[in-house]
Protein backbone atom coordinates (compact mmCIF):
# COMPACT_ATOMS: atom_id res chain seq x y z
CA UNK A 1 0.00 0.00 0.00
CA UNK A 2 3.08 2.22 0.03
CA UNK A 3 2.85 4.87 -2.62
CA UNK A 4 5.78 6.98 -3.75
CA UNK A 5 6.43 9.08 -0.70
CA UNK A 6 7.71 12.21 -2.42
CA UNK A 7 4.27 12.95 -3.84
CA UNK A 8 1.68 14.71 -1.76
CA UNK A 9 -1.31 12.46 -1.11
CA UNK A 10 -4.34 13.04 -3.35
CA UNK A 11 -6.37 14.06 -0.37
CA UNK A 12 -5.42 15.09 3.10
CA UNK A 13 -8.07 16.05 5.63
CA UNK A 14 -6.97 16.94 9.12
CA UNK A 15 -8.96 17.91 12.17
CA UNK A 16 -11.97 18.91 10.12
CA UNK A 17 -14.95 20.02 12.18
CA UNK A 18 -18.05 21.73 10.91
CA UNK A 19 -21.36 22.92 12.24
CA UNK A 20 -24.19 24.06 10.00
CA UNK A 21 -25.44 27.63 10.46
CA UNK A 22 -28.48 26.26 12.30
CA UNK A 23 -26.14 24.90 14.97
CA UNK A 24 -26.28 21.26 13.94
CA UNK A 25 -22.76 19.93 14.20
CA UNK A 26 -22.00 17.42 11.45
CA UNK A 27 -18.25 16.83 11.69
CA UNK A 28 -16.19 16.53 14.87
CA UNK A 29 -12.56 16.42 13.78
CA UNK A 30 -12.12 14.20 10.75
CA UNK A 31 -8.67 12.98 9.75
CA UNK A 32 -8.31 11.18 6.47
CA UNK A 33 -5.46 10.70 4.04
CA UNK A 34 -5.96 9.13 0.64
CA UNK A 35 -2.81 8.30 -1.28
CA UNK A 36 -2.46 8.76 -4.99
CA UNK A 37 -4.12 5.99 -6.98
CA UNK A 38 -5.95 4.51 -3.99
CA UNK A 39 -9.61 3.54 -4.11
CA UNK A 40 -11.22 4.15 -0.77
CA UNK A 41 -14.81 3.54 0.30
CA UNK A 42 -16.38 5.99 2.72
CA UNK A 43 -18.99 4.05 4.65
CA UNK A 44 -21.42 5.26 7.24
CA UNK A 45 -25.06 5.35 8.24
CA UNK A 46 -27.44 8.06 7.10
CA UNK A 47 -26.70 11.34 8.80
CA UNK A 48 -23.12 10.42 9.61
CA UNK A 49 -21.83 13.51 7.85
CA UNK A 50 -20.69 11.87 4.61
CA UNK A 51 -22.19 14.49 2.30
CA UNK A 52 -20.95 17.28 4.54
CA UNK A 53 -17.45 15.87 4.28
CA UNK A 54 -17.69 15.55 0.50
CA UNK A 55 -18.79 19.18 0.13
CA UNK A 56 -15.71 20.25 2.07
CA UNK A 57 -13.40 18.57 -0.40
CA UNK A 58 -13.92 21.23 -3.05
CA UNK A 59 -14.71 24.12 -0.80
CA UNK A 60 -18.48 24.29 -1.22
CA UNK A 61 -18.71 24.10 2.54
CA UNK A 62 -16.05 25.56 4.73
CA UNK A 63 -15.40 27.98 7.51
CA UNK A 64 -15.15 25.39 10.26
CA UNK A 65 -12.00 24.11 11.96
CA UNK A 66 -9.34 22.02 10.27
CA UNK A 67 -7.78 21.82 6.84
CA UNK A 68 -8.28 19.99 3.59
CA UNK A 69 -5.69 19.80 0.86
CA UNK A 70 -5.83 18.18 -2.53
CA UNK A 71 -2.50 16.97 -3.89
CA UNK A 72 -0.77 19.43 -1.61
CA UNK A 73 -2.97 22.38 -2.56
CA UNK A 74 -4.93 23.74 0.40
CA UNK A 75 -8.66 24.17 -0.19
CA UNK A 76 -8.94 27.92 0.24
CA UNK A 77 -10.87 30.57 -1.55
CA UNK A 78 -7.98 31.69 -3.73
CA UNK A 79 -7.43 28.11 -4.93
CA UNK A 80 -11.08 27.24 -5.57
CA UNK A 81 -10.82 27.18 -9.36
CA UNK A 82 -7.90 24.76 -9.31
CA UNK A 83 -9.31 22.71 -6.43
CA UNK A 84 -12.60 22.26 -8.27
CA UNK A 85 -10.74 21.08 -11.31
CA UNK A 86 -8.78 18.57 -9.20
CA UNK A 87 -11.71 17.21 -7.24
CA UNK A 88 -14.35 15.65 -9.47
CA UNK A 89 -17.55 15.08 -7.54
CA UNK A 90 -20.18 12.84 -9.10
CA UNK A 91 -23.44 13.60 -7.36
CA UNK A 92 -26.03 11.01 -6.59
CA UNK A 93 -28.76 12.16 -8.97
CA UNK A 94 -27.44 12.43 -12.53
CA UNK A 95 -30.30 14.80 -13.33
CA UNK A 96 -28.65 17.27 -10.98
CA UNK A 97 -25.26 16.71 -12.49
CA UNK A 98 -26.25 16.88 -16.15
CA UNK A 99 -27.69 20.32 -16.70
CA UNK A 100 -26.73 21.11 -20.27
CA UNK A 101 -28.97 20.38 -23.27
CA UNK A 102 -26.69 17.73 -24.77
CA UNK A 103 -24.26 15.17 -23.39
CA UNK A 104 -21.37 16.69 -25.31
CA UNK A 105 -21.95 20.18 -23.96
CA UNK A 106 -22.31 18.83 -20.47
CA UNK A 107 -19.01 16.99 -20.60
CA UNK A 108 -17.43 20.13 -22.09
CA UNK A 109 -18.77 22.36 -19.32
CA UNK A 110 -15.97 21.84 -16.78
CA UNK A 111 -13.00 22.22 -19.13
CA UNK A 112 -14.72 25.11 -20.94
CA UNK A 113 -15.29 26.87 -17.63
CA UNK A 114 -11.55 26.50 -17.08
CA UNK A 115 -10.96 28.30 -20.36
CA UNK A 116 -10.40 25.46 -22.79
CA UNK A 117 -11.69 25.97 -26.35
CA UNK A 118 -11.85 24.50 -29.83
CA UNK A 119 -10.13 21.29 -30.91
CA UNK A 120 -8.46 20.74 -27.55
CA UNK A 121 -11.85 20.90 -25.82
CA UNK A 122 -13.35 18.57 -28.39
CA UNK A 123 -10.53 16.07 -27.88
CA UNK A 124 -10.99 16.21 -24.11
CA UNK A 125 -14.72 15.57 -24.41
CA UNK A 126 -14.21 12.65 -26.80
CA UNK A 127 -11.63 11.13 -24.49
CA UNK A 128 -13.87 11.37 -21.42
CA UNK A 129 -16.87 9.90 -23.24
CA UNK A 130 -14.67 7.14 -24.60
CA UNK A 131 -13.54 6.25 -21.07
CA UNK A 132 -17.12 5.59 -20.00
CA UNK A 133 -18.17 4.04 -23.30
CA UNK A 134 -20.68 6.77 -24.17
CA UNK A 135 -19.10 8.21 -27.32
CA UNK A 136 -22.10 7.25 -29.44
CA UNK A 137 -24.41 9.39 -27.32
CA UNK A 138 -22.55 12.69 -27.49
CA UNK A 139 -25.32 14.61 -29.22
CA UNK A 140 -28.23 13.20 -27.22
CA UNK A 141 -30.02 15.22 -24.60
CA UNK A 142 -29.38 13.68 -21.16
CA UNK A 143 -33.06 13.07 -20.43
CA UNK A 144 -33.27 10.64 -23.34
CA UNK A 145 -30.71 8.31 -21.78
CA UNK A 146 -31.30 5.44 -19.38
CA UNK A 147 -30.43 6.00 -15.75
CA UNK A 148 -27.27 3.90 -16.00
CA UNK A 149 -26.14 5.80 -19.08
CA UNK A 150 -26.78 9.09 -17.33
CA UNK A 151 -24.67 7.99 -14.38
CA UNK A 152 -21.83 7.10 -16.75
CA UNK A 153 -22.09 10.46 -18.49
CA UNK A 154 -22.01 12.10 -15.06
CA UNK A 155 -18.71 10.32 -14.44
CA UNK A 156 -17.46 11.54 -17.82
CA UNK A 157 -18.34 15.15 -16.96
CA UNK A 158 -15.80 15.11 -14.15
CA UNK A 159 -13.26 12.91 -15.93
CA UNK A 160 -13.11 15.59 -18.61
CA UNK A 161 -11.48 17.83 -16.03
CA UNK A 162 -8.71 15.23 -15.49
CA UNK A 163 -9.27 15.25 -11.75
CA UNK A 164 -6.72 14.26 -9.15
CA UNK A 165 -9.44 12.50 -7.19
CA UNK A 166 -12.83 11.23 -8.22
CA UNK A 167 -15.46 11.48 -5.49
CA UNK A 168 -18.56 9.39 -6.09
CA UNK A 169 -21.69 9.87 -4.02
CA UNK A 170 -23.60 6.59 -3.95
CA UNK A 171 -22.47 5.52 -7.41
CA UNK A 172 -24.49 2.31 -7.45
CA UNK A 173 -27.82 3.72 -6.27
CA UNK A 174 -30.78 3.06 -8.56
CA UNK A 175 -28.70 1.04 -10.99
CA UNK A 176 -29.81 -2.34 -12.25
CA UNK A 177 -27.24 -5.12 -11.76
CA UNK A 178 -25.89 -4.89 -15.31
CA UNK A 179 -25.38 -1.11 -15.15
CA UNK A 180 -23.82 -1.56 -11.74
CA UNK A 181 -21.31 -4.04 -13.10
CA UNK A 182 -20.58 -1.84 -16.14
CA UNK A 183 -19.90 1.11 -13.90
CA UNK A 184 -17.61 -1.02 -11.73
CA UNK A 185 -15.66 -2.05 -14.83
CA UNK A 186 -15.30 1.58 -15.84
CA UNK A 187 -14.16 2.68 -12.39
CA UNK A 188 -11.61 -0.13 -12.25
CA UNK A 189 -10.23 0.85 -15.65
CA UNK A 190 -9.56 4.45 -14.59
CA UNK A 191 -6.16 5.51 -13.42
CA UNK A 192 -7.35 7.96 -10.81
CA UNK A 193 -7.73 8.19 -7.05
CA UNK A 194 -11.28 7.32 -6.00
CA UNK A 195 -13.23 8.15 -2.87
CA UNK A 196 -16.54 6.36 -2.99
CA UNK A 197 -19.34 7.27 -0.59
CA UNK A 198 -21.69 4.33 -0.35
CA UNK A 199 -24.13 2.17 1.55
CA UNK A 200 -23.60 -0.60 -0.95
CA UNK A 201 -21.17 -2.73 1.02
CA UNK A 202 -20.63 -5.48 -1.56
CA UNK A 203 -19.85 -2.78 -4.12
CA UNK A 204 -17.35 -1.20 -1.74
CA UNK A 205 -15.74 -4.59 -1.21
CA UNK A 206 -15.60 -5.22 -4.92
CA UNK A 207 -13.99 -1.91 -5.84
CA UNK A 208 -12.15 -0.51 -2.88
CA UNK A 209 -9.31 -2.31 -1.12
CA UNK A 210 -9.53 0.20 1.74
CA UNK A 211 -12.54 1.54 3.59
CA UNK A 212 -13.18 4.12 6.28
CA UNK A 213 -16.25 4.33 8.45
CA UNK A 214 -17.59 7.78 9.20
CA UNK A 215 -19.95 7.74 12.12
CA UNK A 216 -21.33 10.63 14.14
CA UNK A 217 -18.92 13.05 12.54
CA UNK A 218 -15.67 11.15 13.17
CA UNK A 219 -13.70 8.44 11.38
CA UNK A 220 -14.60 5.43 13.47
CA UNK A 221 -12.59 2.84 11.58
CA UNK A 222 -10.05 2.71 8.78
CA UNK A 223 -8.67 -0.47 7.29
CA UNK A 224 -8.96 -3.18 4.67
CA UNK A 225 -12.53 -3.26 3.42
CA UNK A 226 -12.83 -6.99 3.93
CA UNK A 227 -11.59 -6.77 7.51
CA UNK A 228 -14.06 -4.02 8.34
CA UNK A 229 -17.01 -5.84 6.81
CA UNK A 230 -16.10 -9.00 8.71
CA UNK A 231 -15.99 -7.14 12.03
CA UNK A 232 -19.55 -7.77 13.14
CA UNK A 233 -19.33 -5.68 16.27
CA UNK A 234 -18.04 -2.64 14.40
CA UNK A 235 -20.68 -3.05 11.75
CA UNK A 236 -23.48 -3.25 14.30
CA UNK A 237 -22.18 -0.26 16.23
CA UNK A 238 -22.42 1.94 13.15
CA UNK A 239 -25.67 0.71 11.65
CA UNK A 240 -23.94 -0.94 8.73
CA UNK A 241 -25.66 -4.06 7.52
CA UNK A 242 -24.73 -6.51 4.86
CA UNK A 243 -27.40 -7.62 2.39
CA UNK A 244 -29.16 -10.87 3.19
CA UNK A 245 -27.03 -13.89 2.42
CA UNK A 246 -23.87 -11.93 1.72
CA UNK A 247 -20.78 -13.16 3.49
CA UNK A 248 -17.73 -10.96 2.98
CA UNK A 249 -15.49 -13.83 4.11
CA UNK A 250 -16.63 -15.97 1.21
CA UNK A 251 -15.57 -13.45 -1.42
CA UNK A 252 -12.27 -13.99 -3.15
CA UNK A 253 -11.03 -10.59 -4.10
CA UNK A 254 -9.23 -9.96 -7.36
CA UNK A 255 -5.53 -9.34 -6.73
CA UNK A 256 -5.33 -5.73 -5.59
CA UNK A 257 -3.94 -3.64 -8.37
CA UNK A 258 -3.47 -0.56 -6.27
CA UNK B 1 -27.02 17.76 -34.09
CA UNK B 2 -28.17 14.24 -33.59
CA UNK B 3 -31.39 12.37 -33.33
CA UNK B 4 -33.67 12.72 -30.37
CA UNK B 5 -32.69 16.32 -29.91
CA UNK B 6 -35.45 17.69 -32.06
CA UNK B 7 -38.39 19.58 -30.71
CA UNK B 8 -41.79 19.13 -32.25
CA UNK B 9 -41.72 22.65 -33.62
CA UNK B 10 -38.60 21.86 -35.60
CA UNK B 11 -38.79 20.38 -39.07
CA UNK B 12 -35.63 18.61 -40.09
CA UNK B 13 -34.16 19.68 -43.41
CA UNK B 14 -31.04 20.70 -45.28
CA UNK B 15 -32.13 23.85 -47.07
CA UNK B 16 -30.22 27.10 -47.33
CA UNK B 17 -32.47 28.54 -44.64
CA UNK B 18 -31.74 25.65 -42.28
CA UNK B 19 -28.02 26.12 -42.83
CA UNK B 20 -27.91 29.79 -41.85
CA UNK B 21 -26.39 30.45 -38.42
CA UNK B 22 -29.12 30.93 -35.79
CA UNK B 23 -28.07 34.42 -34.78
CA UNK B 24 -28.57 35.63 -38.39
CA UNK B 25 -32.03 34.08 -38.56
CA UNK B 26 -33.02 35.47 -35.18
CA UNK B 27 -31.94 38.96 -36.10
CA UNK B 28 -33.62 38.71 -39.50
CA UNK B 29 -36.91 37.49 -38.06
CA UNK B 30 -36.89 40.18 -35.39
CA UNK B 31 -36.10 42.93 -37.89
CA UNK B 32 -38.83 41.64 -40.20
CA UNK B 33 -41.41 41.78 -37.41
CA UNK B 34 -40.35 45.30 -36.46
CA UNK B 35 -40.71 46.41 -40.07
CA UNK B 36 -44.13 44.78 -40.40
CA UNK B 37 -45.38 46.37 -37.21
CA UNK B 38 -44.26 49.82 -38.29
CA UNK B 39 -46.10 49.62 -41.63
CA UNK B 40 -49.23 51.84 -41.85
CA UNK B 41 -52.33 49.67 -41.67
CA UNK B 42 -53.94 51.41 -44.64
CA UNK B 43 -51.25 50.04 -46.99
CA UNK B 44 -53.13 46.79 -47.48
CA UNK B 45 -51.07 45.77 -50.49
CA UNK B 46 -47.86 45.97 -48.41
CA UNK B 47 -49.10 43.20 -46.15
CA UNK B 48 -49.83 41.07 -49.18
CA UNK B 49 -46.23 41.62 -50.30
CA UNK B 50 -44.95 40.63 -46.85
CA UNK B 51 -46.95 37.43 -47.07
CA UNK B 52 -45.38 36.76 -50.48
CA UNK B 53 -41.91 37.34 -48.97
CA UNK B 54 -42.59 34.84 -46.19
CA UNK B 55 -43.97 32.37 -48.72
CA UNK B 56 -40.72 32.71 -50.66
CA UNK B 57 -38.69 31.99 -47.50
CA UNK B 58 -40.91 28.99 -46.75
CA UNK B 59 -40.35 27.74 -50.29
CA UNK B 60 -36.59 28.20 -49.95
CA UNK B 61 -36.70 26.28 -46.66
CA UNK B 62 -38.91 23.61 -48.27
CA UNK B 63 -41.56 23.98 -45.60
CA UNK B 64 -44.89 22.80 -47.06
CA UNK B 65 -47.71 25.34 -46.97
CA UNK B 66 -49.96 22.93 -45.09
CA UNK B 67 -47.41 22.53 -42.29
CA UNK B 68 -47.01 26.28 -41.97
CA UNK B 69 -50.75 26.96 -41.99
CA UNK B 70 -51.44 24.32 -39.36
CA UNK B 71 -48.80 25.89 -37.09
CA UNK B 72 -50.49 29.24 -37.60
CA UNK B 73 -53.56 27.92 -35.77
CA UNK B 74 -51.88 28.86 -32.50
CA UNK B 75 -52.97 32.38 -33.35
CA UNK B 76 -56.69 31.57 -33.14
CA UNK B 77 -57.34 32.91 -29.60
CA UNK B 78 -55.90 36.29 -30.61
CA UNK B 79 -57.94 36.32 -33.79
CA UNK B 80 -61.07 35.85 -31.72
CA UNK B 81 -60.17 39.01 -29.85
CA UNK B 82 -59.59 40.90 -33.12
CA UNK B 83 -62.95 39.77 -34.47
CA UNK B 84 -64.68 41.37 -31.47
CA UNK B 85 -63.19 44.78 -32.11
CA UNK B 86 -65.52 45.98 -34.91
CA UNK B 87 -68.50 45.26 -32.63
CA UNK B 88 -67.28 46.96 -29.50
CA UNK B 89 -65.17 49.88 -30.78
CA UNK B 90 -66.60 53.40 -30.77
CA UNK B 91 -66.82 55.97 -33.56
CA UNK B 92 -68.16 56.10 -37.10
CA UNK B 93 -70.15 53.03 -38.08
CA UNK B 94 -70.93 51.24 -41.32
CA UNK B 95 -73.60 48.67 -42.04
CA UNK B 96 -72.39 45.34 -43.37
CA UNK B 97 -75.11 42.76 -44.15
CA UNK B 98 -77.41 44.60 -41.82
CA UNK B 99 -74.94 44.60 -38.90
CA UNK B 100 -73.63 47.92 -37.68
CA UNK B 101 -69.82 47.83 -37.37
CA UNK B 102 -67.33 50.43 -36.17
CA UNK B 103 -64.98 51.66 -38.90
CA UNK B 104 -62.07 52.23 -36.55
CA UNK B 105 -62.81 48.83 -35.06
CA UNK B 106 -62.59 47.25 -38.50
CA UNK B 107 -59.23 48.90 -39.15
CA UNK B 108 -58.06 47.89 -35.68
CA UNK B 109 -59.09 44.29 -36.29
CA UNK B 110 -57.36 44.24 -39.65
CA UNK B 111 -54.24 45.74 -38.08
CA UNK B 112 -54.06 43.11 -35.32
CA UNK B 113 -54.92 40.30 -37.69
CA UNK B 114 -52.48 41.18 -40.47
CA UNK B 115 -49.51 42.11 -38.30
CA UNK B 116 -50.15 39.28 -35.86
CA UNK B 117 -50.41 36.67 -38.59
CA UNK B 118 -47.23 37.84 -40.29
CA UNK B 119 -45.37 37.92 -36.99
CA UNK B 120 -46.53 34.44 -36.04
CA UNK B 121 -45.72 33.14 -39.51
CA UNK B 122 -42.19 34.54 -39.28
CA UNK B 123 -41.72 32.92 -35.84
CA UNK B 124 -43.09 29.61 -37.08
CA UNK B 125 -40.64 29.69 -39.97
CA UNK B 126 -37.79 30.48 -37.60
CA UNK B 127 -38.78 27.70 -35.22
CA UNK B 128 -39.25 25.12 -37.94
CA UNK B 129 -35.86 25.79 -39.52
CA UNK B 130 -33.79 26.28 -36.37
CA UNK B 131 -33.31 23.80 -33.58
CA UNK B 132 -34.17 24.99 -30.11
CA UNK B 133 -30.62 24.47 -28.93
CA UNK B 134 -29.26 26.44 -31.88
CA UNK B 135 -31.68 29.27 -31.13
CA UNK B 136 -30.23 29.54 -27.63
CA UNK B 137 -26.70 29.56 -28.98
CA UNK B 138 -27.79 32.30 -31.37
CA UNK B 139 -29.23 34.29 -28.48
CA UNK B 140 -25.99 33.86 -26.56
CA UNK B 141 -24.08 34.97 -29.63
CA UNK B 142 -26.31 38.03 -30.07
CA UNK B 143 -25.33 39.03 -26.53
CA UNK B 144 -28.82 38.82 -25.13
CA UNK B 145 -28.82 39.05 -21.32
CA UNK B 146 -26.86 35.93 -20.32
CA UNK B 147 -29.10 35.16 -17.34
CA UNK B 148 -32.17 35.00 -19.56
CA UNK B 149 -30.39 32.69 -21.98
CA UNK B 150 -29.26 30.47 -19.11
CA UNK B 151 -32.79 30.31 -17.75
CA UNK B 152 -34.11 29.35 -21.17
CA UNK B 153 -31.41 26.69 -21.48
CA UNK B 154 -32.40 25.20 -18.14
CA UNK B 155 -36.06 25.24 -19.14
CA UNK B 156 -35.26 22.98 -22.07
CA UNK B 157 -33.16 20.68 -19.98
CA UNK B 158 -35.48 20.45 -16.99
CA UNK B 159 -38.89 20.78 -18.64
CA UNK B 160 -39.10 17.02 -19.03
CA UNK B 161 -37.69 16.33 -15.58
CA UNK B 162 -40.31 18.53 -13.93
CA UNK B 163 -43.20 17.21 -16.02
CA UNK B 164 -42.02 13.75 -15.04
CA UNK B 165 -42.13 14.74 -11.40
CA UNK B 166 -45.61 16.19 -11.81
CA UNK B 167 -46.79 13.02 -13.51
CA UNK B 168 -45.42 10.82 -10.72
CA UNK B 169 -47.18 12.98 -8.14
CA UNK B 170 -50.40 12.72 -10.09
CA UNK B 171 -50.07 8.93 -10.29
CA UNK B 172 -49.37 8.81 -6.56
CA UNK B 173 -52.54 10.84 -5.89
CA UNK B 174 -54.73 8.71 -8.10
CA UNK B 175 -53.26 5.51 -6.69
CA UNK B 176 -54.66 6.60 -3.37
CA UNK B 177 -58.08 7.11 -4.85
CA UNK B 178 -58.03 10.82 -5.51
CA UNK B 179 -59.74 12.29 -8.54
CA UNK B 180 -59.90 16.05 -8.95
CA UNK B 181 -63.60 16.89 -9.20
CA UNK B 182 -64.74 20.39 -8.62
CA UNK B 183 -63.79 23.20 -6.33
CA UNK B 184 -63.47 21.10 -3.19
CA UNK B 185 -60.36 19.45 -4.58
CA UNK B 186 -58.57 22.58 -5.61
CA UNK B 187 -56.78 22.61 -2.27
CA UNK B 188 -55.10 19.32 -3.08
CA UNK B 189 -54.04 20.59 -6.49
CA UNK B 190 -52.68 23.77 -4.92
CA UNK B 191 -50.63 21.68 -2.50
CA UNK B 192 -49.32 19.66 -5.44
CA UNK B 193 -48.25 22.86 -7.13
CA UNK B 194 -46.62 23.99 -3.89
CA UNK B 195 -44.64 20.82 -3.38
CA UNK B 196 -43.65 20.80 -7.03
CA UNK B 197 -42.29 24.28 -6.51
CA UNK B 198 -40.33 23.21 -3.44
CA UNK B 199 -38.96 20.16 -5.19
CA UNK B 200 -37.90 22.19 -8.20
CA UNK B 201 -36.33 24.78 -5.95
CA UNK B 202 -34.36 22.14 -4.11
CA UNK B 203 -33.31 20.57 -7.38
CA UNK B 204 -32.18 24.00 -8.48
CA UNK B 205 -29.93 24.19 -5.44
CA UNK B 206 -28.46 20.76 -6.13
CA UNK B 207 -27.87 21.63 -9.78
CA UNK B 208 -26.18 24.82 -8.69
CA UNK B 209 -23.88 22.84 -6.38
CA UNK B 210 -23.00 20.53 -9.25
CA UNK B 211 -22.26 23.53 -11.46
CA UNK B 212 -20.09 25.23 -8.87
CA UNK B 213 -18.22 21.97 -8.36
CA UNK B 214 -17.25 22.06 -11.99
CA UNK B 215 -15.97 25.58 -11.91
CA UNK B 216 -19.09 27.65 -12.62
CA UNK B 217 -18.54 31.23 -11.56
CA UNK B 218 -21.63 32.95 -12.91
CA UNK B 219 -21.35 32.79 -16.66
CA UNK B 220 -21.78 29.91 -19.05
CA UNK B 221 -18.59 29.02 -20.88
CA UNK B 222 -18.78 29.23 -24.67
CA UNK B 223 -18.70 25.64 -25.86
CA UNK B 224 -19.86 25.90 -29.43
CA UNK B 225 -18.58 28.99 -31.11
CA UNK B 226 -20.88 29.55 -34.05
CA UNK B 227 -19.42 32.31 -36.13
CA UNK B 228 -21.40 33.72 -39.05
CA UNK B 229 -19.69 34.91 -42.20
CA UNK B 230 -20.46 38.20 -43.91
CA UNK B 231 -22.16 36.30 -46.73
CA UNK B 232 -24.45 34.51 -44.28
CA UNK B 233 -25.46 37.78 -42.68
CA UNK B 234 -26.11 39.17 -46.15
CA UNK B 235 -28.32 36.20 -47.03
CA UNK B 236 -30.28 36.54 -43.82
CA UNK B 237 -30.67 40.26 -44.39
CA UNK B 238 -32.52 39.74 -47.68
CA UNK B 239 -35.87 39.25 -45.92
CA UNK B 240 -35.88 42.28 -43.59
CA UNK B 241 -34.27 44.58 -46.18
CA UNK B 242 -36.86 43.73 -48.84
CA UNK B 243 -39.55 44.16 -46.23
CA UNK B 244 -38.11 47.53 -45.29
CA UNK B 245 -38.34 48.64 -48.92
CA UNK B 246 -41.99 47.59 -48.96
CA UNK B 247 -42.58 49.42 -45.71
CA UNK B 248 -41.03 52.63 -47.01
CA UNK B 249 -43.23 52.43 -50.10
CA UNK B 250 -46.16 51.95 -47.80
CA UNK B 251 -45.37 55.23 -46.02
CA UNK B 252 -44.65 57.23 -49.13
CA UNK B 253 -47.36 55.97 -51.52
Amino acid sequence: MDVVTTEAPSLEVSGLAYAYPDGHQALFGVDLTVGRGERVALLGPNGAGKTTLVLHLNGILGGGVGTVSVAGLPVEKRNFAEVRRRVGIVFQDPDDQLFMPTVREDVAFGPAAAGMRGAELQARVDEALEQVGMSAFADRPPHHLSFGQRRRVAVATVLAMRPEILVLDEPSSNLDPASRRELADILRSLDVTVLMVTHDLPYALELCPRAVVLSEGVIAADGRTQDLLCDEELMRAHRLELPFGFDPRSVTLPVAAA
Amino acid sequence: MGAGHTHKLYRHGHSAVHALPPQCKLAAAFAFVVVVVSTPREAVWAFALYAVLLAAVAAAARIPAGFLLRRLLIEVPFVAFAVLMPFVAQGERVGVLGVSLSVSGLWGAWNVLAKGTLGVAASVLLASTTELRALLLGMQRLKLPPLLVQIATFMIRYGDVITGELRRMSIARRSRGFEARGVRHWGVLAKTAGSLFIRSYERGERVYLAMVSRGYTGSMPVIDDIAASRAQWAHAAVLPVTALAVCLMGWTL
